[in-house]
């Protein structure tokens, strides 16, 4: 023990790769899924493999409590008790898929060990797998599945993930989310998740640090940074607020779920989740509209009473607009200059939000 | 007597294999550090010890004989210190036909397992070490498995180019019957003596041997191929 305070990663990296340059200092929280967001060439994947020991660059690192880098010592990677996912699923392709899952967990000294194998055979959905003898008959999705469980044996004290859904398809990538999501909501382990793609990092995060040019430019809770409209985040396409929400009453007759959440609540198309468990859903800026008035006659099912908290004019015809729903919720809409000047929006402004569609993640 | 092999001839023969099965061991244990430092490092002099390994390919066996004997010899740098270690002298002995063999063949074991590391690459290995294996644990368990198809392939080719040398051990072995008289030593015996049905026969087990052998190899890094993909 070093007298930092358990469950948290705290990490500076100085490293020139060529012309890269990566320079990151951040810390952040060791529980739940922390995403390392930014566009390809942003140092995520480097900066992760910092992490596991196998790019040697001059900082320090803490994890845990635990000295994993300083200036005395650097951990080889295989004395850190991490898991850690490849882009490709990297099987060992001269070790059955059964030998591939036993490799890591037979090195791993037996107070160390958490799971058994066959719980996390089970648990990922690889019991008519296990028994194939090359792995390179598995689907792209079901080698990777293979990985993350052959990274899980380990037993680690964090799991690190770089774009473990990059290389799969659509298909396989909708095969293998709900496992991921599974492993956030019922395993204890963190999770430092590389990504690029903003659909993923809303589904999986709860912490963000957003990276860009080798640098960290924002890092903080999830909600918060998808909706900073200083960061490039809240300027892309999909760019959207993150809602955790409370299954509440259906309407059978219209196939219509209640969400309930500290600003209010939204209707969406029925759920399967019982009563009362917590769900997330995606509330995209260009599905949100603003109206100063109640609209009465509208076909919007879902209208909350907003408060203007900021507004960013990023272009002539593209505006963000970050809305206070209730006390600890945000929104973020898209408008256009016009609508900006037409409406005489102003910070401070009570409105109505219009929320067009609501994307359930999980 | 003409078309007969003699008790001399099947000397020579079970010393070829002899010395061909000693050097391709002695290979394996030289070449493969090597093969893996060649294939990993980044040193700027290992152009030059590449080139180094890869010489004998290109120079004449003869040359290669010539300076080993220089080497080996009293007054040479190993010469004095065999000596000096009271283990007598190399050349024209076997143990100095397996150090001239090994340098002879060493670019065929090194180049295979070289290509074969460099074929697996780095990243089983990092999955390795991520998984708790330390560095010697990943050769064993992950780099030499991986890297199979290059061991038999430099086995093969290790042994077969030492069953075929003969220029090395004309300059450092000479003719000694049982100690250094080799299969295409023996063969060129019989050819100045004009026994060319001997020779023949000979000659024609080494050329059916030749054929197997490189039969095998085709095939069987067709199959490993596979393994490696």
């Amino acid at each position: 023990m070093s007298g930092q305070p358990q469950n948290e990663i705290h990490a500076h990296f100085v490293l020139q790769l060529g012309e890269f340059a990566l320079d990151v200092s951040f810390s952040a929280p060791a529980v739940g899924v922390t995403a390392l967001f930014g566009p390809s060439g942003s140092g995520k994947t480097t900066l992760l493999r910092c992490i596991a020991g196998l790019e040697h660059a001059a900082g320090m690192l803490h994890v845990n409590g635990e000295v994993w880098q300083d200036d005395k010592q650097n951990l080889p990677t295989h004395k850190r008790q991490l898991g850690y996912v490849f882009q490709e699923a990297s099987l060992f392709p001269h070790l059955s898929v059964r030998a591939n899952l036993e490799y890591g967990l037979s090195r791993t000294p037996t107070v160390e060990r958490k799971v058994k194998l066959e719980q996390v055979v089970e648990w990922m959905g690889l019991c008519h797998l296990i028994d194939r003898g090359d792995p390179a008959s598995l689907s792209g999705g079901e080698r990777q599945r293979v990985a993350v469980s052959r990274a899980l044996l380990t037993s680690p004290r964090i799991l690190l993930m770089d774009e473990p859904l990059s290389a799969l398809d659509t298909a396989s990538k909708q095969e293998i989310l709900p496992y991921l999501e599974k492993l956030h909501r019922e395993l204890n382990i963190p999770v430092l998740y590389v990504s690029h793609s903003l659909d993923e990092v809303a589904r999986l995060a709860d912490h963000l640090v957003a990276m860009e040019n080798g640098r960290v430019i924002a890092n903080g809770p999830l909600r918060e940074i998808l909706t900073r409209l200083d960061l490039p985040l809240a300027n892309f396409d999909d760019a959207g607020a993150v809602i955790e929400a409370e299954v509440g009453q259906q309407d059978p007759a219209y196939n219509l779920t209640q969400l309930n959440f500290s600003g209010g609540s939204l209707w969406i198309g029925q759920v399967k989740q019982p009563l009362g468990d917590r769900v997330r859903v995606r509330v995209l800026a260009r599905d949100v509209s603003i109206a100063t008035q109640f609209p009465h006659g509208s076909s919007i099912t879902n209208i909350l009473p907003a408060c203007i908290a900021g507004i960013r004019c990023e272009s002539s015809d593209k505006v963000n607009v970050l809305l206070n729903v209730g006390e600890s919720q945000v929104l973020l809409s898209r408008i256009t200059h016009r609508s900006l000047d037409l409406l005489n929006l102003t910070v401070g402004l009570k409105v109505f939000a219009q929320v067009k569609s609501v994307a359930l993640m999980a | 007597m003409e078309n007969t092999l003699d008790p001399a001839d099947l000397q020579a023969v079970w010393l070829t294999l002899k010395l061909a099965s000693v050097t391709t061991l002695f290979l394996l244990f030289i070449a493969t550090p090597l093969a893996w430092w060649l294939a990993h490092s980044r040193k700027w002099y290992k152009g030059a010890v590449a080139a180094l390994v890869a010489l004998p390919l290109v120079l004449p066996p003869s040359v290669l004989g010539f300076y080993l004997l220089l080497l080996m010899g009293p007054h040479g740098l190993v010469g004095s210190l065999t000596s000096a270690l009271h283990l007598g002298r190399l050349p024209f002995s076997f143990a100095g036909l397996v150090v001239g063999s090994v340098l002879f063949s060493l670019p065929f074991a090194v180049q295979p397992i070289q290509n074969a590391f460099e074929a697996t690459g780095k990243r089983p290995l990092e999955v390795a070490s991520t998984l708790r294996a330390g560095s010697w644990d990943r050769f064993f368990s992950v780099a030499l498995p991986l890297a199979r198809p290059g061991f038999i392939t430099a086995i093969i080719l290790a042994f077969a180019h030492t069953v075929g040398e003969f220029g090395v051990v004309l300059m450092l072995g000479g003719n000694i019957p049982g100690e250094t008289r080799v299969l295409s030593v023996d063969i060129y015996n019989h050819v100045e003596a004009m026994e060319y049905g001997t020779a023949q026969l000979l000659a024609g087990g080494m050329v059916l041997f030749s054929f197997v052998v490189l039969l095998t190899l085709y095939f069987t890094s067709g199959k490993l191929l596979k393994v490696s993909r």
